[in-house]
């Protein structure tokens, strides 16, 4: 089944009787030539390039729970490509450009929508880096504009300009910035990746990998074992435990990130807007809620919840830079388990047991990498060496020192990310 | 959540900073290999369950503490002064 505009008419003068599932729900083969571990975001559209780039279709991706449950389905959905680190900057980039194309790509509309992102900023040094920050995105061929008082005021006028501790003194405006349908993402890749002969297996969580003489062999799942000549672990926040599996420690602690929603209002957000000192920032959706978030809660976790000090905090911060906002009422939120690294910057490599790789570290950003994560991860997987646009993206770039990527400037340790 | 320092009691996750898994107690030898640095300064266990935290209590007695929680629900089991931990 394709999607058209004839498609679509005819089945709303039919009662939509003609839809079928997007994809198959295959029973597991005993063997494939690659199994991807985690059915979220990244090892979807892994399993999509591998096939439609690569040729191969002996793919199967392994989900635990169903697609879109885990953190593809529960960020906040902004796309962007304003990095500054050599190394960041051209994979996400890379990443935005497939993003442009991807709706029509995939046959599918993931609602790809570039209304523009500002960063705000409220100090002459924050200033001084957001311009070196725009200019380092224009080398790297996106677009930045650097905007004064008046220039936010002119697009933004209901934030408060005069906040003592905080006026705001101009903006980052990146125009392809934008946000994206999270879940029609994820469904997008599936139905993609399942149309070119990818089985997507859900409920079958993977138990155990299976190593014979440095060599990986396959995966005991809980729909039994499963051979495969290469393995990648594509598992988000829940990294840590699938690496353990092939007795592997990574460099990452996984912690809950939280966001909110309100109540759907007619349009008042036309952007997204991130508040450069209060770690906040806020979307409209489509459907007309203020979606929002700001920091980690910054302790491990696994609780898919997080704790009232970081809500109290992403509100107080969403008053002090709009306090229009305080007429919303909030609808519900929640948490999401990040794999944060020390660096903040994530990983796509092979590993030392061969056959085996890692594409994990996405920490609260991975959602704008989900199509080039995969692109590279399929390049990897498909002709043994890593893609140029995610070369930095290394495991022991840790352990040599050579190479990290600290974007945000803290420090490469772990509770600084 | 609400974490019982060893010496002023139960008191507001506000009031502490956290450093992240307890592993600063096990510095290696400065002679010791790459490897154990890097398990040291990167590497975690990062466990779903139990997990022992080293949490500062910065705005009360200035303690370092060594919380024993469980990171799926956030209970809190454990609590005792870092100096006093074992290794
Ligand atoms: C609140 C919040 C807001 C965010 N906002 C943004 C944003 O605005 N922009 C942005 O770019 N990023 C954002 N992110 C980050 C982004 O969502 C993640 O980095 C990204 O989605 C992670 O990759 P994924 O989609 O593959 O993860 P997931 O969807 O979590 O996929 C991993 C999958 O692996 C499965 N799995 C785990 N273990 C096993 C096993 N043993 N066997 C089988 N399957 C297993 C899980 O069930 C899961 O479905 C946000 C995250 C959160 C939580
Ligand atoms: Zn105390």
């Amino acid at each position: 089944m394709r999607f058209s505009g004839w498609k679509v008419f005819t089945e709303g003068l039919t009662g939509n009787r003609g839809w079928a599932p997007h994809w198959r729900d295959p029973e597991p083969k005993p063997e494939y030539d690659i199994v991807i571990i985690g059915g979220g975001g990244h090892g979807l559209s892994t399993a999509y390039y591998l096939a439609r780039d690569h040729g191969l279709t002996n793919v199967a991706v392994l989900e635990k729970g169903y697609i879109g449950g885990g953190n593809v389905g529960r960020n906040t959905t902004i796309v962007r490509a304003n990095y500054f680190l050599p190394g960041n900057s051209e994979f996400y980039s890379h990443s935005l450009k497939l993003w442009e194309g991807l709706s029509e790509d995939l046959n599918y509309n993931v609602m790809h929508s570039q209304r523009g992102l500002i960063n705000l900023f409220h100090s002459d040094g924050q200033r001084d880096a957001f311009a070196r920050r725009g200019n380092a995105m224009i080398n790297q061929g996106d677009d930045a504009v650097l905007l004064d008082r008046d220039g936010v005021r002119r697009m933004l006028p209901y934030l408060d300009f005069d906040n003592g501790r905080f006026p705001i003194h101009g903006g980052l405006y990146h125009p392809r910035g934008g946000t994206a349908r999270h879940d029609a993402v994820a469904w997008g890749y599936a139905r993609g990746a399942d149309r070119r002969g990818v089985d997507i297996i859900q409920n079958c969580e993977v138990t155990g990998i299976d190593i014979d003489g440095g060599r990986v062999t396959g995966v005991q799942t809980s729909r039994g074992p499963i051979r495969a000549g290469k393995v990648a672990m594509v598992a988000a926040g829940r990294s840590g435990q699938v690496a353990a599996m092939a007795g592997m420690r990574l460099p990452v602690e996984s912690h809950v990130l939280q966001a909110f929603v309100t109540e759907g209002l007619k349009p008042v957000i036309d952007h997204v807007v991130s508040f450069g000192m209060g770690h906040f920032y806020v979307s409209q959706s489509d459907k007309g809620g203020l979606v929002f978030g700001g920091d980690l809660d910054f302790y491990a976790s696994y609780a898919q919840r997080g704790n009232l000090p970081m809500a109290e905090h992403v509100m107080e911060a969403g008053m002090t830079l709009m306090p229009m906002i305080g007429k919303a009422r909030v609808l519900r939120s929640w948490g999401g388990i990040m794999d944060m690294t020390p660096d903040g910057s994530p990983i796509i490599d092979r590993t030392d047991i061969d056959g085996l790789y890692l594409n994990c570290g996405w920490c609260y950003g991975g959602f704008k990498a989900v199509p080039a994560s995969g692109h590279c991860l399929a390049h990897l997987l498909a002709t043994g060496r890593p893609h140029a646009a995610a070369a930095g993206f290394r495991l022991g770039r840790f352990r040599d020192g050579v190479g990290l990527m600290d974007e945000e400037g803290t420090g490469a340790q772990h509770n600084l990310h | 959540m609400r974490i019982p320092c060893p010496i002023c009691g139960e008191r507001d996750r506000r009031e502490f900073y956290y450093q992240g898994a307890a592993v600063a107690l096990e510095r290696p030898d400065p002679e010791a290999a790459d490897d154990a640095w890097d398990a040291y300064v990167h590497l975690r266990d990062n466990p779903a369950g139990l997990t022992r935290d080293l949490w500062y209590h910065e705005a009360g007695c200035a303690a370092w503490i060594v919380v024993t929680r469980d990171t799926v629900n956030h209970e809190i089991l454990d609590a005792e002064l870092a100096g006093e931990a074992g290794r």
